[in-house]
């Protein structure tokens, strides 16, 4: 079945205070959306709220991912139906080699019985942290303890390659990075294009959508999809920044705190 | 109110079994004197564990010990602990030592490596030097107790200079709560030698049938220049109450290390201490503890710095379940003169249940002012972070958690220098924490 996700109504609060008024978008696979908007407008929000965050609550809406509301599964269950987020923060956990971690990950994903070779799962991971120009080192490393910024964006990248996810949610993937890596990024996310495949693509920047072509770009502004366009949309705003859109649409504060 | 013991710890059975067992005088006397210390002085009094309140009157008395002719007569919980293709390996069953091995090569070097009731009597000099110099036998209930009672136990000496390249390894057990299981461990290490010992202390089942106390003593005497990497796991069973002292004196240059899993099911009073005498000397302690139902561990570390530029590291990781409770208390002591010492000290508890109690005790005592000394702690729940971040990869909850919990011990668990042991303390811990 080719991917499809449908986010219909999304609204989300934490701590009571509702962030997402009423999110709509739909992925197909083989499509990738690029989220853009100024800081505290609810982007991240978004994603942790579709993840299943324990510190959101969802109010209202539905994401339905190939017929199966995510919005009513475990945070492990929405990985397993496809789901997967690059965090913008990932945690670090001590004592847990990343190596173990994704073997466990792997594994979670193949289900009892089925696990994958020692042999073979560390040839696959050490194949896929080439691409990445990782060095082998880091498989042995604690989970994101001491990695640097950008370290940790490679890191979600190479879990996202292993486990060959439906939906994917980049949520600041290029921030942190330096020139090179954001190339090597790329690359690694444009290789993972495919036709089953959806992309949504948290950014502020043009410069990760110079190298990721975006099909689609929403701005984001109190907490709701405010403009959609295409690529050219994201150039306007790099170019011109957000004060067009607000004056359009007569917003004056566009975080979510005010509206 | 006096406590009665069930076993002779007066001062003519005390003397009377050490005569049996044909102890030389030094030693007969020595028990009879703790023996008589032994019903007039207090237990220790750990902070904020009332240990009075355990069961501490099942001492159980001397059980005569029958020696195995081969590794394969031991029970399988012993067998599966031996390393693999050993030498270097000595038993203890209940009240006395019932295998020992040393390989040829190491005994040649003049290595000794036998229980300590049979180097009383075959190394007596040796051993008089130093038993009971780094423990005093009058310094509570405990000590004088181990004193006037401590059967089998190891003895290890390794000459100057020599180099102990395979791990030495022990395993005491206990299959019958009624026999005295009391053993003291004596470890010299001479001037620039090295050596790795590691044990196990486990219960078999018979020794469910009914409560035991077990008083033991760790003494390690690390000469200039030597280096002593102590392993040790104990892994009683829950009618069991486990008092053990560590204690470690470290002269110039000399390097102390201690591994230690608290892993019993009974009530746990376990307390290690480096005295870092000389010069240049460094101590490096890694405790874990595992608590399950309504246990109650009292698990101390100190580090005593004497000698200028000695250094000292501590860290205790405690994961406690149910209701257990875990009172952790570390304590550097910086004495007046140890200039440039460097003391730091590290205490976590993970509580896995509301009911569970933890408490972390950092203390840095100071006396001399140019020292660097540090102490962290912490006691919390599993982070809802962690558990978020390895669930949004497709991992169970329980699993996820099981992975951080392991994490947290990892840098404990790492460290066992003995494959079998590390293998086996995996397995301990898998037992433990499985819910
Ligand atoms: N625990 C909380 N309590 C109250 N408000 C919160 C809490 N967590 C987040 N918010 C608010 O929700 C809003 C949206 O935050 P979100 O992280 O989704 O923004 P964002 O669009 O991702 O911003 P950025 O571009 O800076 O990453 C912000 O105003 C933020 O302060
Ligand atoms: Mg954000």
């Amino acid at each position: 079945m080719a991917t499809h996700f449908v986010i219909d109504g999304l609204k989300a609060a934490i701590d009571g205070k509702e962030i997402l008024k009423g999110i709509n978008l739909e992925i197909k696979g083989g499509e990738i959306h690029a989220i853009m908007g100024p800081n505290g407008t609810g982007k991240s929000t978004l994603a942790s709220a579709l993840m299943g965050h324990p510190k959101y609550e969802v109010t209202e809406g539905t994401a339905v991912l190939n017929g199966d509301d995510i919005l009513e599964m475990g945070v492990d269950e929405r990985a397993l139906a496809g789901l997967f987020l690059a965090m913008q923060y990932p945690s670090e956990i001590p004592g847990v080699t990343n190596s173990d971690f994704l073997r466990s990950a792997l594994n979670a994903r193949r289900g009892e019985g089925n696990e994958i070779s020692l042999i073979k799962f560390i040839r696959q991971m050490e194949g896929k942290m080439k691409e990445l120009e990782m060095n082998p080192e880091f498989a042995h490393r604690y989970l994101n303890e001491g990695f640097s910024g950008g370290e940790k964006k490679r890191n979600e990248i190479l879990q996202m390659m292993l486990l060959d996810p439906k939906i994917v949610v980049l949520d600041e993937i290029d921030s942190g990075l330096d020139i090179d890596a954001l190339r090597i990024v790329s690359n690694g996310v444009n290789a993972m294009r495919s036709e089953d495949r959806g992309f949504l693509i948290i950014t502020h920047y043009q410069r990760l959508l110079n190298y990721i072509t975006p099909d689609f770009v929403h701005v984001m502004m109190q907490g709701r999809i405010v403009k959609s366009g295409g690529p050219e949309l994201a150039e306007r705003l790099e170019n011109e920044g957000y004060d067009w859109v607000k004056e359009e649409l007569g917003i004056v504060d566009e975080t979510v705190g005010q509206a | 109110m006096s406590t009665q013991l069930s076993t002779p710890t007066d001062r003519q059975s005390a003397e009377a079994l050490a005569r049996s067992k044909g102890e030389p005088n030094w030693l007969v006397e020595l028990r009879g004197e703790a023996a008589e210390l032994a019903g007039t002085i207090g237990w220790p009094k750990p902070e904020k564990v009332r240990i009075e309140r355990w069961n501490l009157t099942a001492v159980g008395n001397y059980e005569q010990p029958t020696a195995v002719q081969a590794i394969s007569e031991l029970p399988e919980a012993v067998r599966e602990l031996v390393s693999e293709g050993t030498e270097n390996l000595l038993v203890q069953r209940n009240s006395g030592s019932v295998w020992k091995q040393l390989a040829g090569e190491l005994a040649g070097k003049g290595v000794i490596f036998t229980d300590l009731e049979t180097a009383c009597k075959e190394h007596g000099d040796l051993v008089q030097k130093y038993m009971f110099q780094a423990v005093a036998k009058d310094e509570d209930k405990l000590t004088a107790l181990n004193a006037a009672i401590w059967n089998g136990g190891v003895f290890v000496y390794v000459p100057k200079n020599v180099e102990v390249e395979l791990p030495l390894q022990a395993i005491l057990y206990n299959d019958n709560a009624e026999a005295a299981f009391a053993p003291h461990i004596l470890i010299v290490a001479d001037s620039h030698s090295r050596v790795t010992y590691v044990d196990c202390v486990i219960s078999e089942p018979g020794a469910a049938a009914g409560p035991f106390v077990q008083p033991s003593i760790v003494e390690v005497f690390v000469k200039p220049g030597a280096h002593v990497r102590f392993g040790s796991i104990h892994a009683m069973g829950e009618t069991g109450v486990d008092m053990t002292i560590r204690r470690a004196i470290i002269e110039n240059d000399g390097q102390m290390e201690w591994i230690i899993g608290d892993l019993n099911d009974g009530n746990t009073l376990s307390d290690t201490k480096s005295i870092l005498k000389g010069q240049g000397s460094t101590s490096d302690a890694k405790v874990i503890s595992v608590g399950k139902n309504a246990q109650q561990n009292s698990l101390t570390t100190q580090a005593v710095h004497f000698g200028k530029s000695s250094d000292s590291n501590m860290v205790t990781r405690a994961v406690m379940k149910d209701s257990a409770s875990a009172i952790i208390n570390g304590i550097t002591k910086i004495e007046h003169g140890a200039t440039k010492a460097n003391g730091v000290q590290t205490e976590k508890v993970l509580m896995l249940s509301p009911k569970a109690r933890g408490d972390a005790n950092p203390i840095l005592l100071i006396d001399e002012d140019d020292v660097t000394a540090g102490h962290a702690a912490s006691v919390g729940q599993v982070n809802p972070e962690q558990v978020y971040y390895l669930m949004s990869r497709g991992i169970s909850k329980q699993d996820a958690e099981r992975l951080i919990i392991y994490g947290f011990l990892a840098p404990v668990v790492s460290e066992i220098p003995v494959e079998a042991v590390r293998g086996q303390l995996q397995r301990l811990l898998e037992r433990k924490l499985e819910r």
